[in-house]
């Protein structure tokens, strides 16, 4: 994962509260594979008409949003479904920051695994930049992930909440799976001391009728 | 005298591998991690990617029930799977079960079926237990007093890879319902009722467990239907302390224990309720006594009523923000502010879904299909949740009520609930359905959802007009 530290781009803003993944990314689009190609789902019932031609009117299909990187939306973003394909979809479009004034928990847990960096500001903050998009929708925006700041278009630097661990994983592009990796020796000392309750595997053999027995056994 | 604790404490206690720290997350152990054919593909990728195992694919099961068609058999008893995306996706999962030793519940197979409907049906689920899943009801397991949440495909890969999760600790949140349902109002009507009282952000960042008279009365699959949506209020989880009604459940499935590992094992569970005098970080309340069956008139699952009430209009909300987002809802649904539902025509009826596919629904439901037809010009598509709960509703005689009436008799999946397979809505349609969420383009592109109980969608049914179940009651 690349390390991220500064992000300083183009905002667009989509002044929609509870945006949830099924609007992010519908679940037609889900039956792939891999991760890639996915911003082609991104919105797609917002960003076209039912005839498949682009809906002029939808934010980030407006000239001035092109090349924008951070997305700002109402509060309770990414609700519903645990998909990680939304912050895969607004990644793969380009975008490298949400800000909103609250994130479902499921979205945020997969978009700080992934680099996508979810900003969680006042709910003023967010009308006043709701507000200044309005006359400006060339706004830009720094976000300083170490010092934890937006920069507003006026110069004020606004601070935002992260997570200590991950923010040391995304300033230094490490993953978390490594540091999970690390934990073997604990997480072979809990196995031994904490008793099975179930055995999936009694299944595949056969033997589910003993799969209790094992359960009393460790 | 140690602290009092809640059931959630006692759970999250009992599977920390290494303490959270100001710096680092918990590690916690996971019992239980359920894989389906959408969420874990990328996360098998990665796998191989690094070179890692599964580290126990004996706590972990697979099943088919997203993407699959819930079709008929053909003559030679098979499931058809005509969609190639969907066969490459099935196939993969095939593929990564094979490879890595994990179990699989085929499509077809006499256990496969919705993942959420499976694990509490074969006994894998179990007080006391962490339970994880790639998708965000796996809350429902939540109901035998488990710890049980979604995850996303990076955190699938690293359960995957360690059998173990990097969570801060949640807060908890006592959710107290009580009273007694009337006749026709039902476990969905709690759960809708809930949501809309206290929105679809109501719960974010905290764990609920459901407490009071009205919980403790409920069967374990009413407890399931109200733990599955905790996410729809945004509650990663929902539990609700084990009891003897839960013990009876577990008993004798195949992976319960077994003899006198059973009655150890449910003294170990007794033990799991909430202590005298524990302290929950905030509380809710719902008198289930004054509650009528709820249906949703908008595009989230917070925007429900009780049936006889009219569709709330933008003058009567409270902010400029609610107002947008009611105007915007409202549009979509083709809805008039301050019109009643009731009579409102209905196209599609919905009857299944990890939230009401289990036998006591389609029992509920097939009451009002009995010696009645389905209105003309209605879709009525009835999807067990498992084969066995298909095997169970067969052997009583459910599915001949149902196709008598003119209803469709599927094969078991998620089918209609997220327009990822064969079961769609079509556009511009109104459904009335059992599921989960009534967002836009859920069912399919341009579908308009409205979620109610089985009561509700059969009554809806055999009426063709949004109806009020309590007047079909005998």
């Amino acid at each position: 994962m690349e390390p991220i530290s500064m992000i300083t781009g183009k905002a667009v803003v989509l002044p929609v509260e509870n945006i949830d993944t099924d609007q992010i990314i519908p679940a037609r689009f889900l039956k792939v594979t891999d991760k890639s190609g996915l911003a082609a789902g991104l919105f797609e019932a917002w960003r076209y008409r039912a005839d498949g031609t682009l809906n002029p009117d939808f934010p980030l299909n407006r000239p001035e949003a092109a090349g924008a990187t951070i997305l700002i939306s109402g509060r309770n973003f990414g609700c519903g479904s645990s998909r990680e394909h939304a912050p895969w979809a607004l990644q793969d479009y380009g975008f490298r920051a949400v800000i909103a004034p609250s994130f479902a928990d499921i979205f945020r847990s997969n978009a700080l695994k992934i680099g996508l960096l979810p900003v969680t500001v006042e709910q003023t903050v967010y009308d006043e930049l709701v507000a200044h998009y309005a006359v400006d929708p060339q706004m830009h925006l720094t976000i300083d992930l170490a010092a934890q700041t937006v920069t507003l278009p006026d110069g004020r630097q606004i601070s935002f909440p992260i997570d200590a661990f991950s923010k040391y994983c995304l300033l230094h592009g490490v993953d978390q799976l490594g540091f999970l990796l690390n934990q073997e020796a604990l997480i072979a000392e809990y196995e031994a001391t904490h008793p099975q309750p179930v055995v999936t595997t009694a299944y595949s053999r056969g033997k589910t009728e003993e799969q209790g027995n094992d359960s009393m056994s460790a | 005298m140690s602290k009092p604790r809640t059931l959630f404490d006692k759970v999250w206690d009992a599977h920390v591998v290494r303490p959270e720290t100001p710096e680092t997350p918990a590690v916690l152990y996971i019992d239980l991690h359920l894989i389906h054919e959408v969420t874990s593909p990328q996360a098998f990728t990665e796998l191989r990617q690094r070179g890692l195992r599964v580290r126990r694919p004996d706590k972990t099961l697979a099943t088919m029930d997203h993407s699959t068609p819930t079709t008929p058999r053909n003559h030679l008893g098979i499931i058809p799977v005509v969609d190639p995306m969907a066969i490459s996706q099935l196939e993969q999962l095939r593929k990564n079960c094979a490879e890595f030793g994990i179990p699989l519940f085929e499509l077809g197979d006499e256990n496969q079926g919705i993942v959420h409907v499976i694990g509490p049906e074969q006994g894998l689920t179990q007080p006391g237990m962490m339970i994880v899943c790639g998708d965000s009801h796996t809350s429902t397991h939540g109901a035998f007093g488990a710890l049980a949440f979604g995850i996303g495909t990076s955190e699938v890969g690293h359960v995957l890879a360690t059998q173990c999760l990097l969570q801060r600790k949640p807060k908890t949140c006592a959710v107290r319902i009580d009273g007694r349902l009337g006749p026709g109002v039902t476990a969905k009507d709690i759960i809708l009722a809930l949501i809309a009282k206290y929105g679809v952000g109501g719960g974010t960042g905290y764990v609920f467990e459901y407490m009071g008279e009205a919980i403790r009365s409920l069967s374990m699959e009413e407890r399931m239907t109200i733990c599955n949506m905790s996410i729809e209020g945004g509650a990663r989880a929902g539990m609700v302390a084990p009891d003897d009604t839960t013990f009876e459940y577990i008993a004798g499935r195949p992976f319960a224990p077994k003899g006198a590992d059973f009655d150890a094992a449910v003294a170990r569970w007794r033990t799991l309720p909430s202590d005298e005098g524990a302290v929950f970080d905030h509380e809710l309340t719902l008198s289930a006594s004054d509650l009528k069956p709820m249906i949703t008139y908008g595009t989230n699952p917070g925007m429900g009523i009780p049936i006889d009430a009219p569709v709330p209009r933008p003058e009567d909300m409270p902010d400029a923000r609610s107002r947008a987002a009611l105007d915007k809802a409202l549009a979509y649904m083709g809805l008039e502010p301050g019109k009643p539902l009731l009579g409102h025509p209905v196209d599609v009826v919905f009857i299944g879904s990890c939230t009401n596919s289990r036998l006591s629904d389609l029992r509920q439901a097939a009451q009002f299909f009995r010696g009645r037809k389905v209105a003309p010009g209605v879709r009525v598509m009835v999807v067990p949740g498992s084969q066995q709960v298909k095997r169970a509703a067969e052997a009583e005689g459910l599915d001949r009520i149902f196709k008598e009436a003119g209803a469709e008799w599927r094969e078991a999946g998620c089918s209609a609930c997220l327009g990822m397979n064969d079961d769609k809505v079509p556009p511009g349609k109104y459904a009335i359905s059992t599921s989960n969420r009534n967002f836009e383009g859920r069912q399919g592109p341009g579908a308009r959802t409205m979620l109610a109980s089985p009561l509700t969608a059969a009554a809806a049914a055999v009426t063709g007009v949004v109806t009020d179940p309590r007047t079909l009651l005998n």
